[in-house]
């Protein structure tokens, strides 16, 4: 038998570290988010994991689908019984292990946002990553302060629609001078696994914290065959750009620069934005642009004062 | 070689955590509690405790922390006090299901509003039902005694323990307490070994408190039930060692001039000094058979020992420095239901007392056994020194 030669062209490790037997919808962005973190973080890890839709994905007992160790814990205490796991490990004579929270955007934005400020502050040695739907999506998609401006949810119907611009979490952990925020989407595998490693080799370093948009095909009300696509819509119109920040908040730095699509083509497509385009949706259109455009511009000028042009970020086909 | 050290009850925990070897703490600072972390830090600082020291920003977290330590296998412990045990609640539970061997301190605070920061055991016993084994204490010996006894008995039965020391009259209070050597606490107290399930590994990627279907989750509950009753008889064994050990007899409650006693006083915490006084004098003066029972472990319930030493006397009253809003005493119901399933039961009489810190007296208490002898009839919930 000849052997074949395969010439990688994209560095995804084929390590499966989460497995079949899950209860994730089709086409779940956080069960696609979580496949990537752990193909880049191996299996020294242990996760914790907070009241969301994880708590379901992972699987009911007596099994769960992960090959790594998964503490489920109460709403509001990722960050923190993800510290208590690293500083067991560590006085158990286990340093090498990743102790990882892994938390929906009601437990990081809101009710766990105190535990996190707490951990972010005082640098503890984990990785957090929030997968964000954009709204409690466990519990029926009520609206979380992650909830962009305009969008339906269960408790924002369509004739009051969410009216508040959604929380800069990135900033606020910019703001505690975390040694590395970055955000990420399962649409940019390579991307997003690389972030993983950089926190990985961050070790030692502080809290590391991904922000993961995760698209949510029932939540959003799409298909759910567009989960990915929404994702690069999303990245490739400028409403989640992908960026880091490192050095404690003073370095910030844009991964790729988006082609610049109108936005209109990532919401179009989800019917939580239906209202958008009919009458009287107007406003919350503008809203939503002038939302995405304030966030976009003050970004970008961040990204200047670190590295003084714009010329440096990636244009074209990124991964 | 041992030696008597004046201290007060919060700095006797401090020093009790530290032979036992603690390897996290994790705390928020509380009126009257703060002392024993302070101290504990100093301790961390210096590296006489090899431990680690995580100061979270609220006691949700610092039981959260303990949780996430306790579940790698490392011996964890907190303090706290009235609103601090409050907003720990939720981890209460989570602590207990879990079946983490947590031992904590948490100094009998009364629960606001309004604001006070003076003894009584309503936050303690609000917490009766989630999973903790709960020892009260009467002195600062006790209180360094039960956090050593602690250890040993939650980590034999995968149950989180609170010793349970009154706000002030023990925090703050100097009193001799017998420290011993890290070579005799070692003798009794070994390391904490989680066994194969209860420690997080990633050599063996175990799920810990998994979505659970009502098909399996009742078992989960009858098994943390199962826990408690089985920590009664450890409970029994690791008193024995631990008199042979350190030479202090404990028991799930204190007898005092028991004896011959037809009246029994049934107490707890700082106050059951003022009811000793009392009664040895009553004995002394007027030849009055009564006693005291001194309750020190509440969960798991020691039923049956309860019921051997109280089946046959004339009358008993019960003395809570709390209050089970609509409802009566805690101590007092529970201690009814115990003797109910007796033929020949004694008539029980509820005193309320000292709620808030209010100074009890030893002649407080002669008024409450003078009450009790006259009355035949248990009546209604009797307040002592309430102010109309
Ligand atoms: C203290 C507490 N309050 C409320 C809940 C109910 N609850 C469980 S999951 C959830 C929503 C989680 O939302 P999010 O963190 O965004 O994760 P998602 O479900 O969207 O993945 C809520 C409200 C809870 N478990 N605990
Ligand atoms: S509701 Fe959304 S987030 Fe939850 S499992 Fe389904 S797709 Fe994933
Ligand atoms: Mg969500």
């Amino acid at each position: 038998m000849s052997e074949k030669k395969t010439r990688r062209i994209w560095d995804v490790p084929d390590d499966e570290n989460f497995y079949y037997g899950h209860t994730a919808c089709q086409g779940c962005g956080g069960a696609l988010a979580m496949r990537l973190a752990l193909k880049a973080l191996g299996t020294d890890v242990a996760v914790t994991i907070p009241a969301c839709c994880w708590t379901i994905i992972a699987g009911g007992f007596p099994g769960h689908a992960l090959k790594v160790p998964v503490f489920h814990t109460a709403f509001e205490t990722a960050a923190i019984v993800a510290a208590g796991i690293k500083g067991g490990l560590e006085v158990t004579g286990r340093k090498s292990t990743i102790s990882l929270a892994w938390a929906g955007d009601g437990g990081t934005f809101d009710i766990g946002l105190q535990a996190l400020s707490g951990a972010a502050e005082r640098g503890e040695d984990i990785i957090y990553a929030v997968y964000d739907n954009e709204a409690y999506m466990n519990t029926g998609i009520q609206r979380s302060s992650a909830t962009p401006p305009g969008a339906w949810t269960t408790t924002t119907p369509a004739k009051r629609p969410n009216p508040r611009p959604k929380k800069n979490l990135m900033e606020i952990m910019a703001a505690h001078k975390v040694p590395y925020a970055a955000t990420a989407t399962p649409a940019y595998p390579e991307d997003l696994i690389r972030k993983f490693r950089k926190a990985k080799e961050m070790a030692g370093q502080g809290l590391r914290f991904i922000h993961i948009l995760a698209p949510c095909p029932p939540g959003w009300k799409m298909a759910s065959d567009y989960s990915v696509h929404s994702a690069r819509l999303a990245v490739e119109s400028r409403v989640f750009p992908l960026y880091e920040i490192e050095d404690g908040g003073r370095k910030y730095t844009i991964n790729y620069w988006p082609k610049g699509i109108p936005i209109e083509e990532y919401l179009k497509i989800q019917g939580r934005f239906r209202h958008l385009f009919k009458p009287g949706g107007e406003k919350w259109l503008e809203a939503f642009k002038e939302f995405v455009e304030e966030n976009w511009n003050q970004l970008v000028e961040k990204h200047k004062l670190t590295h003084g042009t714009t010329d440096n970020i990636p244009r074209g086909y990124y991964k | 070689m041992s030696f008597k050290k004046v201290t007060t009850g919060n700095h006797a925990v401090s020093y009790a955590v530290w032979s036992s070897r603690v390897q996290i703490i994790s705390a928020y600072p509380i009126t009257p509690q703060t002392q024993i972390v302070e101290l504990l830090s100093e301790i961390v600082a210096e590296g006489k405790l090899q431990a680690k020291f995580i100061t979270v920003e609220s006691e949700h977290s610092a039981m959260a922390a303990c949780i996430g330590a306790s579940a790698t296998g490392a011996r964890a412990f907190t303090a706290t006090s009235a609103q601090g045990l409050a907003l720990m609640h939720e981890m209460l539970h989570w602590a207990a299901g879990a079946r983490l061997p947590i031992v904590m301190a948490n100094v009998n605070r009364a629960m606001a509003p309004p604001w006070s920061v003076w003894t009584d055991q309503n936050d303690s016993l609000s917490q009766l039902t989630t999973g903790w084994m709960q020892i009260y204490n009467e002195s600062n010996q006790e209180v360094y005694d039960s956090v050593i006894i602690g250890y040993k008995v939650a980590e034999q039965v995968h149950l989180p323990l609170m010793t349970v020391l009154d706000a002030f009259i023990l925090s703050h209070t100097s009193e001799p307490v017998e420290i011993h050597t890290q070579e005799e606490v070692d003798e009794y107290l070994p390391p904490y070994d989680p066994g194969e399930y209860y420690t997080i590994k990633t050599e063996d990627p175990r799920g810990y408190g998994l979505l659970t279907m009502p098909s399996d989750y009742y078992e989960f509950r009858y098994k943390v039930q199962r826990a408690h009753e089985r920590a009664i008889e450890v409970f029994k064994k690791e008193f024995k060692n631990f008199e042979e050990v350190f030479g202090r007899k404990h028991w799930f409650f204190e007898e005092f001039m028991m004896d011959d006693a037809d009246y029994v006083i049934v107490t707890s915490g700082s106050l059951s000094s003022d009811v000793k006084y009392a009664v040895a004098k009553l004995r002394k003066e007027k030849g009055l058979k009564v006693g005291v029972l001194k309750m020190r472990v509440v969960r798991p319930y020691p039923f049956e020992e309860v019921r051997k030493v109280l089946g046959d006397r004339k009358k008993i009253a019960v003395i809570d420095r709390n209050i089970g809003f609509g409802y009566h005493g805690v101590f007092y119901e529970e201690l009814k239901s115990a003797l109910y399933p007796l033929e020949k039961r004694p008539p029980v009489f509820g005193y309320i007392i000292g709620i808030g810190g209010r100074d009890v007296t030893p002649a407080d208490i002669e008024d409450i056994i003078d009450d009790m002898l006259k009355r035949d009839e248990m009546t209604e919930i009797i307040w002592k020194g309430v102010r109309l």
